[in-house]
């Protein structure tokens, strides 16, 4: 199985269509990856079908960058 | 027309409800027939609509309850594999002038007519953002637009809805969601034979084309606005009423 940025990266070029090497642990979604608020929700989405768990509404509001979704799918993956 | 197309009516037992489940489906839709208590009523219209050829089941679900709400969209989707269109119908009355309303009766009408309307749309709108497409078609009321005395709980509901339509429009429409309001104005329902003569009476002289609207004159209109010849429509409120408000 990919390693979990890898799988998180591919839903973002899909879902954003934006180039994989602007794709970093440190990029925000909204600043610098050009995501609206709705895309965000969407992407949150997405990821719960991929790893298959519910990420409530208020860890997901805490996730704004690449980085902070890979840590919060590694936590819940044990 | 609606080929293919999935469709899910809140309180579609009786009255405007029935009428857009069975027009939906006389277009071809697979239509679901949600009720909260009149669950015989509810067989009959999924006996009509089978007969129709389409497929089709009724739900139970109170659309105040999220939680009932959530299960029902959850079956819905899990059925037919997709919900392309959702109709916000399920209403309620609990007439009373204001010195009089209670606040149970405020708040019961509030919370079927209005919220139920917020947590119908949120249920569905996962699904049709992924499917990148969707219809909502929300029931408001010419009250909502032009006041009721009596009405102040309806009223304020249904004017609720017009704001929430315009609102759920703006946030989807970027994902191909489409979200109007149609109103209607004096129908032929069991809910309109509560109103008194003399009411009746009162709203027919404010009624330029003179008649009471019937069931499927609203229905017609839902079905148009979850076709395809509404693609460039959204945000709307049509009013369905004789002329009643211009």
């Amino acid at each position: 199985m990919a390693d979990v940025f890898d799988r998180v990266k591919a839903i973002i070029v899909d879902r954003l269509d934006v180039e994989e090497e602007k794709i970093t642990l440190e990029a925000s979604f909204k600043d610098d990856l050009e995501a609206d608020s709705l895309d965000v929700v969407e992407l949150v989405m997405e990821l719960e079908d991929e790893f298959d768990m519910e990420i409530a509404d208020e860890e997901a509001e805490k996730i704004n960058t690449v980085g902070d979704a890979v840590n919060y799918i590694n936590s819940k993956q044990s | 027309m609606l080929q293919g197309k999935n469709a899910l009516v809140t309180g579609a037992s009786r009255g405007i409800g029935r009428a857009i489940a069975i027009e939906l489906a006389s277009k071809g839709a697979n239509v679901v027939v949600n009720y909260a208590g009149s669950e015989a009523k509810a067989q009959t219209v999924v006996e009509e609509i089978k007969a129709l050829g389409v497929k089709t089941f009724k739900i139970q679900a109170n659309v105040a309850n999220e939680s009932e709400v959530k299960a029902m969209v959850k079956e819905v989707t899990s059925e037919f594999g997709s919900l392309d269109i959702l109709v916000n119908n399920a209403g309620i009355t609990r007439d009373n002038l204001i010195m009089r309303m209670k606040e149970d009766e405020f708040d019961q009408v509030i919370n079927t007519n209005l919220k139920g309307v917020f947590t119908c749309t949120k249920a569905v709108s996962r699904q049709m953002m992924k499917q990148r497409a969707g219809r909502i078609i929300n029931i408001a009321s010419i009250v909502g637009v032009a006041g009721n005395p009596g009405q102040a709980n309806y009223v304020a509901a249904k004017a609720g809805v017009i704001g929430l339509t315009k609102t759920t429009a703006k946030e989807f429409a970027s994902r191909n969601i489409l979200v109007n309001a149609v109103a209607p104005g004096f129908i032929s329902t069991d809910m309109t034979e509560e109103l008194s003569e003399e009411q009746k009476k009162a709203m027919l002289e404010m009624i330029p084309l003179a008649k009471l609207g019937q069931p499927e004159d609203v229905a017609r209109v839902v079905r148009f606005l979850a076709s395809e010849d509404a693609n460039y429509i959204t945000g709307q409120t049509i009013h369905i009423d004789g002329g009643m408000v211009m």
